[in-house]
C-alpha cells in the first residue's frame, strides 16, 4: 500500500505530518510531501489513523503502482 | 507533391502522396472545404475502414495522440470500450498552448476531416454524441465548425451520431482533459483529481475518449487510406506526420506538417531558413524543453532522439529564439503568465510555481541569485499537482535556465545580457490583462 494525497482537497494542515513524520514531510508553504514508497507493515496503523484524521479526507492509502499495475493488465487481458 | 494523376479520375480520390497529407487538402484562400469539396478531396467516410476494421487500422497504424502526451489512440479506443455505459466522444479543440495554432488551423480550413475522425470514432464505440469543444476566442474556427455541422445534418451522412459545439474559455488548463470534462459537466474548467480519468467516468459519468482535434484528422485519413499508408512516412516507432507550429526566427513562421524522423535543419529549410541566429529552441510550446540551437539542427523530428536531451515533441510547437533576444526575460515574462494561469486548486502548484515565477524574476534583473532555490522548487513542485501543469511549467524553467546558464549570470552580474529585452514567446493579452 502506499500514501497518496489528493492535492485538490488538501488544504496544508499538516496534522498528517505530525502523526506520520517518518513517511510525511511538509514542504514550506505547509503541503505534505509523501514518500514514494510501500508503507512499511508497521507503520501501516499510523498510516490509517493518518488518513482517518485528515480534517478534509485528502489522504488515501492506495495500492502501489506495482500491484495496481498487476490488476491493471488483468483488466486487459479480461477483456 | 499531392500529385493526383487524372486518368485515374477517382470516384474515389488516391491518398495524398509525401508529406503534406493533412494540409495538402486546404484551399489556397484559407476558407473551410465544404462537404462536397471535402468529399471531391479525400472521399467520404462511408467509404473507409469503420467501427472494427477501423479500430484494427488505428491499431496497426501506431497513430498517437497529438494534444502533447502522444499516448496511442488504439489504447484509449480499448479503454473507453471497457466501459459499461454508451461512451461520448469529445473533441479537444481548446488549444490553449500560445505558442500552438495547428489545432484551430485544422478547425478553420478542413472541419469536416476533424468531424469525420471523431464520427467514426464515436460509431466504433457506440456513442451517440460528439462535444466539440473549441476555445471562446476562436471565432472563426466556431462559426467554420458550425456551418459543417448544419452541412452534414442536412446530408444526413452522419446515421445516428449527434454533434455539438461547446465553447470553453481560454485559460491554459481548460484544454486539459479532466478540466474539459468538468466544464461540459456543468463546473469550473479546472482539472479533477484522478483517477477516475474521462476514459473511466467523463462527461456525465459516461467513458469518453477525449481526442485531440489533430489526432482525429490523422485518424480519418486512416480509415480511407489505411494503416500502411499511414506508415509511408516517419518511423517505425514513430510512425506518420505531424503538425508543427513554428514561430520565432523563421523566415515562413506558421504551420507546417513534415514526416515524423525529419530532421530539423530540413524543417528549417522548409520554412524557409532563420531569418538571423538563433541561440535556443523551444520545443513542445510551454510545457517543453530549451534546446540548443547547434544541437536541435542535428536531430530529428523524434521523440526517441529528442529524448537525448530530455526533451519530447510535445505540441510540436517550436520556437527559434534569435540571437540578440533576451532568453532569461523571456522564460521570466512566461513563467509568471503561466504560474498565474494555475487552476488555483493545489497547494504545491499555487505557492510553489509563484515562488519560481517570483525567483525567475529576481534571476532577471539580478536582484537575488536564486538560482538554488529555484533548482529546490522545481524539485519540490514536481509531480504534486492534480494535473501536469506544474510539471511542465517546471520542465519550461529548469531546461531555461540549463541551457540559458551562461546568460543567467550575465543577469545576476549586470541585471541583463546585453541582448535587448523581447517579447518573442506569445502571451494571450486578454489572461495578462485580466
Ligand atoms: C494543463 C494542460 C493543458 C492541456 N491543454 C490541451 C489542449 O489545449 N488541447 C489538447 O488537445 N490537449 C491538451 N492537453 C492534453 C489533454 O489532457 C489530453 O491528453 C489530450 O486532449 C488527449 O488527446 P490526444 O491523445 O489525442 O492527444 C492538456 C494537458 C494539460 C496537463
Ligand atoms: S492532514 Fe490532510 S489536509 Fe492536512 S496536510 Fe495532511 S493531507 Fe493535507
Ligand atoms: S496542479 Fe495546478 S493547474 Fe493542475 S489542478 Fe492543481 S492547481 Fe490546478
Amino acid at each position: 500500500m502506499k500514501l497518496r494525497v489528493n492535492p485538490i482537497a488538501c488544504e496544508g494542515h499538516g496534522i498528517c505530518a505530525e502523526l506520520l513524520p517518518e513517511l510525511i514531510t511538509l514542504d514550506e508553504w505547509g503541503y505534505p510531501i509523501i514518500d514514494d514508497v510501500d508503507v512499511p507493515r508497521t507503520l501501516e496503523p499510523h498510516a490509517r489513523r493518518a488518513v482517518a484524521d485528515c480534517p478534509t479526507l485528502a489522504l488515501a492509502l492506495e495500492r502501489s503502482r506495482a500491484e495496481s499495475g498487476r490488476a491493471a493488465s488483468r483488466a486487459a487481458r479480461g477483456r | 507533391m499531392n500529385a493526383r494523376p487524372l486518368a485515374a479520375a477517382p470516384s474515389r480520390p488516391l491518398p495524398p502522396t509525401g508529406e503534406g497529407r493533412l494540409l495538402s487538402g486546404i484551399r489556397d484562400d484559407g476558407r473551410a472545404l465544404s462537404l462536397n469539396e471535402h468529399v471531391a478531396t479525400y472521399g467520404s467516410a462511408r467509404d473507409g475502414a469503420r467501427a472494427e476494421a477501423f479500430v484494427a487500422e488505428l491499431e496497426s497504424s501506431g497513430l498517437t495522440g497529438r494534444g502533447g502526451a502522444a499516448f496511442p489512440i488504439a489504447a484509449k479506443f480499448q479503454a473507453v470500450a471497457a466501459g459499461r455505459r454508451r461512451p461520448v466522444v469529445v473533441v479537444n479543440g481548446a488549444e490553449s498552448e500560445p505558442a500552438s495554432g495547428k489545432d484551430r488551423a485544422l478547425l478553420r480550413t478542413l472541419p469536416h476531416l476533424v468531424l469525420d475522425g471523431a464520427v467514426l470514432a464515436a460509431e466504433a464505440l457506440g456513442a451517440k454524441q460528439v462535444i466539440v469543444a473549441v476555445s471562446r476566442g476562436a471565432a472563426v474556427e466556431q462559426a467554420a465548425l458550425a456551418a459543417a455541422v448544419a452541412e452534414r445534418a442536412r446530408a444526413r451522412v452522419d446515421g445516428n451520431v449527434s454533434l455539438r459545439v461547446a465553447s470553453v474559455p481560454r485559460a491554459f488548463v481548460a484544454g486539459e482533459e479532466t478540466a474539459l470534462v468538468h466544464f461540459l459537466d456543468g463546473g469550473p474548467a479546472k482539472p479533477t483529481f484522478t483517477p477516475p480519468r474521462p476514459f473511466e467516468r467523463g462527461v456525465g459519468g459516461a467513458p469518453t475518449l477525449v481526442q485531440n482535434v489533430e489526432t482525429l484528422a490523422h485518424a480519418a485519413l486512416i480509415s480511407r487510406f489505411g494503416a500502411d499508408w499511414f506508415r509511408e512516412v516517419g518511423t517505425e516507432s514513430e510512425p506518420g506526420s505531424a503538425l508543427l507550429t513554428l514561430s520565432g526566427a523563421v523566415r515562413r513562421p506558421g504551420i507546417h506538417e513534415a514526416a515524423l524522423g525529419t530532421r530539423f535543419e530540413t524543417l528549417v529549410d522548409e520554412a524557409s531558413g532563420l531569418t538571423q541566429p538563433v541561440s535556443g529552441f523551444l520545443v513542445g510550446g510551454y510545457f517543453g524543453t530549451w534546446v540548443p540551437a547547434d544541437a536541435l539542427l542535428r536531430l530529428r523530428l523524434l521523440d526517441a532522439d529528442l529524448g537525448l536531451h530530455g526533451a519530447s515533441l510535445g505540441t510540436r510547437a517550436i520556437v527559434a529564439l534569435p540571437a540578440d533576444a533576451c532568453a532569461v526575460g523571456e522564460i521570466a515574462r512566461v513563467t509568471y503568465y503561466l504560474a498565474g494561469e494555475s487552476a488555483g486548486q493545489c497547494g504545491p502548484c499555487v505557492h510553489g510555481l509563484a515562488a519560481i515565477a517570483e525567483g525567475m524574476e529576481r534571476v532577471a534583473s539580478g536582484r537575488a541569485d536564486d538560482r538554488d532555490r529555484l533548482a529546490r522548487w522545481v524539485d519540490v513542485v514536481r509531480g504534486r499537482g492534480a494535473c501536469k501543469h506544474p510539471d511542465g511549467v517546471t520542465r519550461f524553467v529548469a531546461s531555461g535556465l540549463d541551457v540559458f546558464a551562461d546568460e543567467v549570470g550575465l543577469h545576476l552580474r549586470h541585471g541583463r545580457c546585453g541582448a535587448r529585452p523581447s517579447a518573442v514567446l506569445p502571451i494571450p493579452r486578454e489572461v495578462r490583462n485580466e
